[in-house]
Order: C-alpha cells, then structure tokens, then sequence
C-alpha cells in the first residue's frame, strides 16, 4: 500500500481561487465572472490584481453564461464562477446553445458541488451536474480531488482550447497529491497497485478510497485505487487495465449513481469487458441539510460505504 | 443619404432568396425574415465596418449577432450576397449535411456566423460579451444586435438589459424589431410588451426609433443615428417598428406566415411582387 500523507486541510474551492491567482500573473487572456459569489469561489486576489479583468455579473446566471461566450469571442478565456447548482441546471440551455453547440472556449466553474455544501440543503446542492455536462457533446467534465489538483486543474483547463466543467467544493477535505503534480486532462491516475479489486474514485472520494484500501488490506484484501479527475473524455484505457487484473470495481462519486463517474465506467466495462460492478453514490435522491460529515455518512459516501462496496463486489467475481 | 436604388436592388432580390429557400424545403420563417429585410441589407452594406474574410474572433471590425435566429434566411441570403460564401449555397437551406441550418450555427463552420441561436433571448447576453471583450482588447469598434419582439419575454434578456444599462456598454446597438407578432398571435395579446422604449430607457439605456423599418432611407438614418450616439455612456436600444411579412401583399399584418412556407402557387404569386433584380441563386 503506498501511503499517502494529508499534507493539510483545505477546500477544493481554494485550490481554484490559487490557480485563478497564478492564471491573473501568467495569462493576460483569461478573465473571470462571478454571479455574486466571489468570497465562495476565493477569487478576490484575481480581482484585486487584475480589476479589469473580473466581471461582476450579480445574480443573473444565464447572462453570465451568454457574456461568457461573448467574450471567447474577442479570444478571452473566460472562467465563470458560481454554486454547481446554478452553474449548471440553472443555465443547461444557456451552456447547451451559446457554449457547447457553439464551441466557445468558457471555462464553468462550479463550487459547493455534492452534498457537502451542507447546511444550506438540497436547494444549493447538486448531484447530477456531472451528468447533465458529459450529456453535452463537446463538453469536458473535471472533478479534482483535493487543493493541489484544484489548482493544478485550473490551469491546465486555461490551456486547452473548448469548454469544460470543472467541480469542486466547500469543505476542506486532505490534501494528499504532490504540488508540483502536473495534471493531464483525461489522463487517471493510478494512487494505488493492488490484485484484489479496483476502486475507482473522483473528487471528495478518492481520499475516502485511499483509507478504505488502507482498512482492506489490514483484511488481507489488495485494493488497486485510480483517481478519475477527469470524467469526460474518460482513461478507458486505464480503468480496462485495472479490471482485467482485478476483476471486479468499486465506483465511488458524490453525486448521483445515475448520470455519473459510475455509469461512465459502467459503458466502458460493457463494451469491452463485463465486469461486476458496485456503485458509491447517491440513490437518486436529494439532499438535506447537515454537516457534510453528517450527510457523507447518511448516503452513504465515506470509507466505511466504500470498504463495504468491495466486500459486496468480491463475492460477485 | 446614400444613393439607394442599389441597395433596394439587394432588399427586392434578398425576398427573393427567403422565398425561394423556404419554399424549396417547405418549411422556415418567411415573416420575420422579409420584415427584417431592409435592415440586414443596410446594416451589412452600409453601416458595419466589415474586414475582407472572415475569422471568429473579429477584431478590428465590427461585429453582428442575431437572437431571434429563426429569421436565418434574410441572415444566410445577405451574408451570402456580401460574399461570405457562395450565394448558391443558399439552395441547401434546412436540407441534410447543409451548414444552413435551420437556425444559425457555428457548428457547421459556416463564414458568418459567430454564435448559434435558435432557442430565444440568448444573443444579447453574448453582444455583451463580444462588446466587453472589444474594450478589454482596445478595439473601438461595434457590436449589432437583432432581437425579436416576443423574444423579450425571455427573462434573460432582462438580465442582460439591466448588465450592459448598468455597466455603461456603450460601444453595443440593440435592435428590437417591433413587428407586435409572434407565433401564437399579437405579442400584446400573448404577453403585452407594452411601452419597449420606455422600458430600456428606465434601465439606463440610449433608446431611438425607426419608425418604419421598412423604409430602407429611415433604416439607415436610424442606424447611423444610433452610431453616432455610441461611446457616450449608455447602450443604444433601437425600437424599429417592420411589418412583419413586409414585400409580399398576403403575408403582410397577420402572423400566419412567422413559420410557414408558400406553396407554388403561392410562391409564384410572391416573386411576382419582387422581381429579379441582381439574378437568383
């Protein structure tokens, strides 16, 4: 088992706020907008440094994703920002016409995607936005795990050219991924060999599947875990690798079981090798109010879900 | 003024083109599309500063976006007519593996076209957009839009109004044709729109009126108008008042030809009221 170290505590949202800071001092095409929203998505320091740059658009999500457009259109590269909820559902057919069928380069940013927004309740959650963005031909969809890879995601993302959806959130969560990790948009990453069975996570839940692989082994069960911070184009190739070895898979998301990472990986396994399968994920239903430990234990999405997922699939080989 | 029989030539033969690229496929906007005529033809031929070719990002010239795109036939007729790309293209309006498509995309690559829209009340958010990037980038020149009349029940819109008046988006014209039809009827039975002027005015805009968008001397006295009052603070809304179905004697004042195309008999009956000017596609 490689041992991974939590190098400290931060949200995944902060992550996005550093990299939109680095991307203020290095790339003078990429502006920001912000539907009322600028201290959940921690760009203030792009604001302060770059005024010009930031778009204040208030609460008037549909404009901001058209203005977007607009503005790929000068050749800016544009980095939308609001809750996942209203980045995404709220303004499908915006992103749909003006973005995706029109292929303009505008980076959505989603912050306080899941359930582990909390307190504030399933108004404010989501968990089938990974679904509605990969259903958009075009479209790529990025859900990092932790700070380091935020950041490193949101720089990448600047230089690849067509829009993306890329999903983070409010809690701080482990950082575990070296710094300096450069990140490859559609590329998994391989956290853990292992013979036994394949644990494939995204976001909140990757550090989740490194402690359950850590539990399992103390059981004599060699875990293999890859982190998909990219859904759409997804590492086929990876994922096959793993599950020829292992011969089964855990899939483990925040977000719902329907539309996400799990069913993704599901359509790989039954065109080129059926294999059995356990969803980590919400049942299609909603949220609620809670902590976001609270609401991680009450559907479902913690370690303890995930060790019980591979005890489960095992038997099915 | 301009002298205008030349470019009256282009209105008659762009009618022209509407009819014969709905008729050809049986299906289309005819209405708006003729009621828009005059205005495409102008702003195209003598009020944008156009560059040779054409490339996505249209710096250094200015800049169209059309909201309301189910109006793509006067759209197609007349970028094909400034040479955007071949006029017998037009042929392949709404027919498999065209790049005219039913409502305008940029999907298809067709030279021209710079956003889809189709699905109403996007395309001012997007001006916006395009107008904010030509400030960042130093560009003093413009951006035109065309929006439909119903099409402002779209709440966007209203998000979009309120941004460019409150943000002082002065180098953008908005043009609302006020053709006070929509699908289902007049827009002041559907949903009123009541006052449009008034209602951009309170929102901080630079409102002007053609009063008859049919006239092309009013249209480009309007636009030009409109030109002169940009830079100054405010966007600039133009209300230009069309007959929607303008140029063909049965399709005039009645909504029953917004989506619906004429038969050949009806067809015939139609380019006999716009001869052949500059030769048909």
């Amino acid at each position: 088992m490689t041992k991974y170290t939590d190098q400290g505590k931060q949200d995944t949202r902060s992550g996005f706020g550093a990299g939109m800071t680095e991307l203020g001092r290095t790339n003078p095409n990429v502006v920001s907008l912000c539907a009322d929203l600028v201290g959940s998505l921690k760009i203030q320091t792009f604001i302060d440094e770059n005024p010009e740059r930031f778009f204040q658009i208030g609460i008037a999500e549909a404009n901001m994703m058209g203005i977007a457009a607009g503005l790929t259109i000068g050749g800016k590269i544009p980095f939308t920002g609001t809750f996942a909820n209203f980045s995404t559902g709220r303004v499908y057919d915006q992103i749909r016409q003006s973005i995706a069928y029109s292929d303009k380069n505008v980076k959505i940013c989603a912050s306080h995607a899941g359930i582990t927004l909390g307190e504030d309740g399933a108004t404010h959650q989501i968990l089938e936005d990974i679904g509605l963005m990969k259903m958009l031909p075009g479209m790529t969809v990025i859900n990092p795990c932790d700070f380091n890879q935020t950041k490193a995601a949101t720089l990448a993302i600047a230089e690849h050219h067509g829009p993306v959806y890329l999903r983070f959130g409010r809690p701080k969560v482990a950082n575990f991924t070296p710094v300096d990790q450069k990140f490859e948009i559609g590329k998994a990453l391989l956290l853990n060999e292992g013979t036994d069975v394949t644990i494939i996570a995204t976001g909140h839940l990757v550090w989740q599947s490194l402690i359950a692989a850590e539990n399992l082994e103390e059981k004599g069960i060699s875990a293999e875990v890859i982190n998909i911070h990219t859904i759409k184009p997804l590492d086929d190739e990876a994922i096959l690798a793993s599950v020829k070895k292992t011969g089964c898979v855990v899939t483990a998301e925040e977000h719902n079981f329907l539309g996400g990472l799990g069913e993704s990986v599901s359509r790989v396994l039954a065109s080129h090798h059926p294999t059995p399968q356990e969803f980590v994920a919400t049942q299609d239903t909603f949220g609620e109010s809670g902590t976001p430990d609270q609401l991680m234990d009450k559907y479902g999405l913690n370690n303890k879900a995930i060790e019980s997922a591979v005890l489960k699939v095992l038997k099915r080989k | 003024m301009p002298d205008t029989q030349e470019l009256q030539n282009l209105v008659t033969q762009v009618r022209r083109d509407i009819l014969r690229m709905v008729h050809n496929v049986n299906s289309g906007h005819p209405g708006g599309s003729l009621g828009c005529t005059e205005f495409f033809v102008a702003l195209y031929n003598e009020i944008m500063e156009l560059k040779d070719g054409f490339d996505m990002d249209g710096n250094g010239e200015d800049l169209f976006f059309l909201s309301n795109g189910h109006i793509s036939p006067v759209f197609y007729s007349v970028l094909a007519r400034k040479g955007y790309f071949p006029v017998e293209e037009l042929n392949t309006f709404r027919l498999i593996n065209s790049r005219l498509q039913g409502h305008p995309t940029t999907h298809e690559g067709l030279p021209g076209v710079r956003i889809a829209s189709g699905s109403l009340g996007q395309g001012m958010s997007v001006a916006i957009g395009a107008a904010l990037a030509k400030k960042l980038n130093g560009d003093d020149h413009l951006v035109f839009s065309l929006h439909g009349d119903g099409e402002l029940q779209e709440g966007q819109n209203w998000e979009a109004i309120m941004y460019a008046g409150g943000n002082k988006v002065d180098n953008l014209i908005a043009t609302v044709d006020r053709n006070g039809q929509q699908i289902d009827g007049a827009t002041e039975e559907v949903l009123p729109l009541g006052d449009v002027s008034e209602k951009f005015r309170v929102f901080g805009w630079d409102v002007l009126e053609i009063k008859d968008g049919n006239d092309l001397e009013q249209v480009i006295a309007g636009l030009k108008e409109a030109k002169s009052r940009t830079g100054k603070g405010k966007p600039i809304c133009i209300v230009m008042t069309t007959v929607m179905g303008n140029g063909v004697d049965f399709m005039m004042h009645t909504h029953a030809w917004h989506g619906k195309a004429p038969n050949d008999e009806q067809l015939e009956n139609a380019l006999g009221q716009n001869p052949e000017t500059l030769g048909d596609y």
